[in-house]
């Protein structure tokens, strides 16, 4: 079908709010000329929980359980966040042993996560098998995950002023298990991903995001290591103990020696870091301090604390999908002023439009699936008036801006 | 560079016992409940779950002698799932409300909250018997 052909090219595509193509709820629109994609526009905003809106009539201690709660693979990264957040206004420092832990607990849910998102990308090539090997070989890791934390999913081990539950060194020899059983498989999990011939034909040169792209759309995390992007919070603004630690960004180059940011790039880089977790666990396991786990054993005395607390901040942590930001504002009242999160995947997401240009329908699940999208997590507002949805533009946020502005001066 | 990896793999996989704990039973029983009468009365097999791991979060329990009405754990519970009984100064579990995160337990200064091992409390009833820990 060529252009000019009437009202039929190009013909619209809706994909979503819910299909069975995406795990996640979001709405596509594609521009279709015949199998080939011409230009795409989403709209998320399908599941806005607000969590946040519970947050503020809450203390800082339970908050914490509800910041487990934003995202169901990423349950340490926003109860870090926040409580880095929380830490710096009241000034609480938090013990070396604590850091340790929490460094801990965050990588063995990178390793998880990244093993969930290999065998969804695999499920959404159509390698049903190779889904079901990722996510037998995961569940290691959750059971790790379950021995030190009490819970395969919402760990609640982190708390404001440190962790609530220490490892003790009968744990120690369960945890070298799960890592030299991880270390071993990771060659045969490459393998098994990039020696493919049709994961391969599937996903190089699919998706492309080039580095300057990359850069301009602020992509952060896995996405934008693939595209050549030397950024990683825990070498370029070390938090808990990554700063004692040998943390250096995965580059696809290092692993192909060329870096094209196309899908493929996104696996070798995410098999890589399942790797290079390993090699962190082992290293705070050999290097964790004796001390106290918490800064603060007494509850009751930490709400004091927290109550007391006046000023901002912002926790920034390395989420497994990237920068997972958390700003926090407390007035000296119980529960914080202002609390406002930016999951990972936000940054990531207008990065499928330049990813998707050009390719074909087939290749939409494992595009759209590529940034490993997590938008539960992203969503943070949604605006309603008189009981219908409404989307603000840019012109209008402006408006209001003006308004708020001379409201102010009046 | 092989082509086809996974093909090994999967016949190594053919030769090994499934992953799966087949709890409670290799098929679902149309009615759980029924199947645990049969199984208590020893006409029926019960495959036994996981292990649940050292410090798991179950059904709380709630020791109430020991109790003192200080009103600590509902002032730290996320859900709101535990109640101030005026009257009696006790507190009242709502336990389909309950997180399951163990933050009264830490908090309570005499050590009369436990999480136990119990994890099979799904219902459809949610102000049952069986979820009200008083």
């Amino acid at each position: 079908m060529s252009e000019g052909e009437g009202k039929k090219a190009p013909y619209t595509l809706p994909i979503g709010p819910t299909h069975p193509a995406l795990k996640e709820p979001v709405m596509f629109t594609f521009q279709m000329e015949g199998e080939t994609i011409k230009d795409v526009d989403f709209a998320p905003g399908q599941t806005h929980r607000g969590i946040e809106w519970m947050g503020m009539r809450r203390n800082p201690v339970q908050i914490v359980h509800l910041t487990d709660r934003i995202c169901g693979i990423c349950g340490v990264v926003h109860t870090l966040s926040f409580c880095l957040a929380v830490e710096q206004i009241a000034e609480i420092e938090v013990p070396e042993r604590a850091d340790y832990i929490r460094v801990i607990v965050h990588e063995l849910e990178r390793v998880q996560s990244h093993l969930l998102w290999a065998g969804v990308a695999a499920h959404e090539l159509g390698f049903d098998s190779l889904l079901h090997l990722t996510w037998r070989v995961r569940e290691q890791a959750m059971d790790v995950i379950e021995n030190i934390t009490g819970n395969r999913v919402n760990y609640g081990i982190v708390q404001v002023g440190g962790v609530r539950r220490d490892i003790t060194p009968e744990q120690h020899p369960l945890i070298e298990e799960c890592l030299t059983t991880y270390e071993g498989l990771l060659s045969s999990l490459l393998d098994l991903f990039l020696d493919d011939r049709s994961i391969h034909m599937r996903c190089r040169d699919r998706g492309i995001l080039t580095y300057d792209d990359a850069v301009h759309l602020c992509t952060v995390g896995p996405t934008s290591r693939a595209s050549g992007v030397n950024m990683d919070l825990r070498q370029d603004y070390p938090y808990a103990a990554y700063g004692d630690l040998d943390v250096r960004a995965i580059l696809p180059d290092q692993y192909a020696g060329e870096t094209r940011g196309d899908v493929y790039d996104r696996i070798v880089v995410r098999l890589l870091e399942v790797g290079q977790s390993c090699g962190i666990i082992r290293q705070c396991l050999s290097e964790m301090p004796a001390g106290e786990i918490t800064a603060e054993p007494k509850i009751a005395k930490l709400l004091a604390v927290c109550k007391k607390a006046h000023g901002e901040a912002i926790g920034r942590v390395e989420a497994p999908r990237g920068e997972c930001l958390h700003y926090v504002r407390m007035d000296g009242k119980e529960s914080p002023t202002s609390w406002k999160v930016k999951a990972s995947s936000y940054s990531n997401l207008m990065s499928w439009i330049p990813m998707l240009r050009g390719e074909q329908i087939a290749d939409i699940p494992i595009i759209v699936a590529s940034i490993d999208p997590c938008l539960s997590c992203t969503d943070r507002v949604a605006v309603i008036r008189g009981g219908r949805r409404n989307i603000l533009t840019k012109e209008e946020l402006h408006r209001l801006s003006v308004e708020a502005t001379r409201r102010l001066q009046a | 560079m092989s082509s086809l990896p996974m093909i090994p793999e999967l016949l190594r996989q053919l030769m090994r016992k499934p992953a799966t704990n087949l709890f409670p039973a290799k098929y679902l029983p149309p009615s759980v409940t029924e199947f645990l009468h049969s199984v208590a009365s020893g006409k029926a097999h019960l495959t036994p779950p996981v292990k649940t791991p050292p410090k798991f979060r179950g059904k709380i329990e709630y020791q109430k002698d020991g109790c003192i009405g200080c009103g600590l754990c509902v002032k730290v519970c996320p859900s709101h799932a535990i109640e101030l009984l005026p009257e009696t100064k006790r507190i009242r579990i709502w336990v389909d409300q309950c997180i399951f995160c163990s933050q009264c337990t830490d908090m309570c200064p005499k050590g009369g909250l436990r999480m136990t091992d119990e994890f099979l409390l799904a219902t459809e009833d949610r102000y049952e018997e069986n979820l009200i820990v008083e």
